[in-house]
């Protein structure tokens, strides 16, 4: 549908370091699941980070915003040391990135409204009810979905509640958006609709993502650079291109 | 990308020493809790209260998630709660009535009747009754809330969830139950009244001045005491339960189900350890 994200080259793009990882180590138990990571994330890309479920992608991107202790390594977030923030300097951090979980993860509870309203009161404490309300309703249109307002999440298509819990995560205008397999479960049409969402997004909101995917087609249509995590490490990183041309066994399984 | 500068971190230093020394001991620490899950089960439901407290007091309280809460459990279980409340005092005066008659002491059946229900009954029955509805939807509810992210999409947004989610179902259980079981204990004076006339005849009036000549304050002072035990035991566990759920799907059911068989019998424990003390103080 669109691949305009691949007409800016990567070298030409100011290249403002927004995330460092730096040898990032976590097991769980007795389970190595990160062995020594080194990812960096520039201003304004779309990092695709690629690898077989289980892999610890999932894993990686819940470091970041500190939702799981790290065992090892630095994480530094526009120059702030993840493990040094109290917590109220991280509750500052995360407000600046959006985390769009790989469920969805919509407050069953709560109607569409209530859950885009949930981020909206506490992370943006000033806002009126009328601002709050304006704000929803433009992000719900920005995703095609302005009907869905009164909706539960249970009344939702799988598609619908992607587009639901992307309008969630930058309706409070994140700097840094991760994507936990944004593609993952949904049919080939929708897949495409929401890459090129996530498209939109980067260009409308002038966000730097990292997207975690196993989604080839998904990886063609978002990334500007990519990275391969094998076994705990990162096993290759560069375009696109690279990919695709690449020889190597491992990787051609995930081409085609 | 070699390295030329030798990376600070290789250089041997005492607080790196001291990091790996500690982590070494944690290391140990946890196999040998592991060894034993029911230790560390009990561990972590001390840490789990302990943060509950922390928790509680303070500033940012989430009234308005707390009045849902205690809306919710009122809604969901008082047609549960009227009507096992009404049968209950039924089926009491129907069982001893006879008993009472062959005594000749027929005008004693409502003062029995409200001293068993007040004392014992109502409390026991209404929490056990909201053990299975409440507890296990809280354990429900969390678990799959903990499964699809719903708990970790609020930690992102700044919310605190023990304190959003937990806090307010805790102080809510606590709260509630002992409203329910008061509400238990009329609708099973009702239903004893209904029981009553069923075979007999007494008038309203002559049933309820029968049955408050031999209901005192102690009767009631201790029952609900032990009610909001109970509700605290009910709140704690569904919500201990779901939190702590694994991460698969059928961790939500394994927390449902043992949310009501530990709160179950922890209601039969804390009630058994209720009648003593009472008993102790009393005489
Ligand atoms: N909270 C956790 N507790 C224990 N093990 C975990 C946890 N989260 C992830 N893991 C394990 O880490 C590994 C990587 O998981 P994950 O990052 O979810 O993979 P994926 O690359 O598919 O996202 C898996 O083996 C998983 O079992
Ligand atoms: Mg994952």
């Amino acid at each position: 549908m669109n691949n305009i994200q691949k007409e800016v080259p990567v070298k030409e793009r100011s290249r403002n370091q927004i995330i460092e990882i730096t040898n990032l180590k976590k097991s769980f138990a007795n389970n190595a699941v990160l062995n020594g990571v080194d990812l960096k994330l520039f201003e304004g890309e779309n990092l695709v980070v690629l690898g077989k479920s289980g892999s610890g992608k999932s894993v990686l991107i819940k470091c970041i915003v500190g939702l799981l202790k790290f065992d090892d390594g630095t994480i530094n977030v526009y120059d702030k040391n993840l493990a040094s923030l109290n917590r109220k300097e991280l509750d500052l951090m995360r407000e600046k990135i959006g985390f769009l979980f790989q469920s969805g993860a919509l407050y069953d509870s709560m109607t569409v409204k209530q859950n885009m309203e949930f981020p909206l009161r506490r992370l943006r404490k000033n806002l009126t009810t009328s601002e709050i309300d304006a704000k929803v309703l433009e992000v719900l249109e920005n995703v095609g979905l302005a009907d869905a307002l009164n909706k539960m999440p249970s009344e939702l298509s799988g598609g619908m509640r992607k587009r639901i819990s992307l309008a969630r995560t930058i309706v409070v205008d994140p700097l840094i958006i991760l994507y936990d397999e944004p593609t993952t479960g949904l049919d080939p049409v929708t897949s495409d609709e929401i890459s090129s969402l996530i498209n939109e997004v980067q260009k409308k909101y002038k966000t730097s993502s990292i997207i975690i995917t196993h989604d080839i087609k998904c990886a063609q249509h978002t990334a500007n650079r990519v990275i391969m995590l094998h076994q705990g490490k990162v096993y290759l990183e560069g375009s696109l291109d690279l990919f695709e041309k690449s020889d190597d066994k491992l990787i051609k399984s995930f081409f085609n | 990308m070699k390295k030329i500068i030798p990376d600070i971190k290789a250089i041997p230093s005492i607080r790196n020493a001291r990091k790996q020394a500690i982590k070494l001991s944690e290391k140990t620490l946890e196999k040998t809790l592991l060894a034993n899950s029911f230790f560390t089960d009990f561990a972590n439901v001390l840490l789990f209260i302990a943060r509950i407290f922390k928790e509680t007091f303070t500033r940012d309280f989430e009234f308005k998630e707390f009045f849902r809460q205690c809306f919710q459990i009122g809604y969901k279980t008082l047609p549960l709660i009227s009507i096992t409340g009404t049968i209950m005092g039924l089926v009491l005066t129907i069982q001893s009535r006879p008993v009472l008659v062959s005594f000749g002491a027929v005008t004693m059946l409502p003062g029995m009747v409200a001293v068993s229900l007040i004392r014992e009954m109502g409390p026991v029955i209404t929490a056990l009754i909201c053990a299975g509805k409440i507890g296990s939807g809280m354990g429900a509810e969390l678990g799959s809330m903990k499964v699809t992210e719903q708990i970790e999409a609020m930690e992102v947004s700044s919310t605190n969830p023990m304190r959003y989610l937990v806090v307010t179902r805790v102080l809510a259980a606590t709260l509630m139950i002992p409203l329910l079981v008061l509400y238990a204990d009329a609708l099973g004076m009702l239903g004893s009244y209904l029981g009553a006339n069923l075979k007999g005849d007494v008038t309203f009036t002559l049933f309820f001045s029968q049955a408050f000549s031999h209901v005192q304050f102690i009767d009631f002072n201790p029952a609900i005491i032990k009610s909001f035990f109970f509700g605290a035991v009910i709140g704690l566990v569904g919500c201990y339960k779901g939190y702590t759920a694994g991460r698969g799907t059928e961790s939500v059911g394994k927390a449902a189900n043992s949310a009501v068989v530990l709160a179950s019998l922890l209601i039969i424990i804390v009630d058994m350890v209720a009648v003593q003390i009472t008993d102790m103080l009393i005489s």
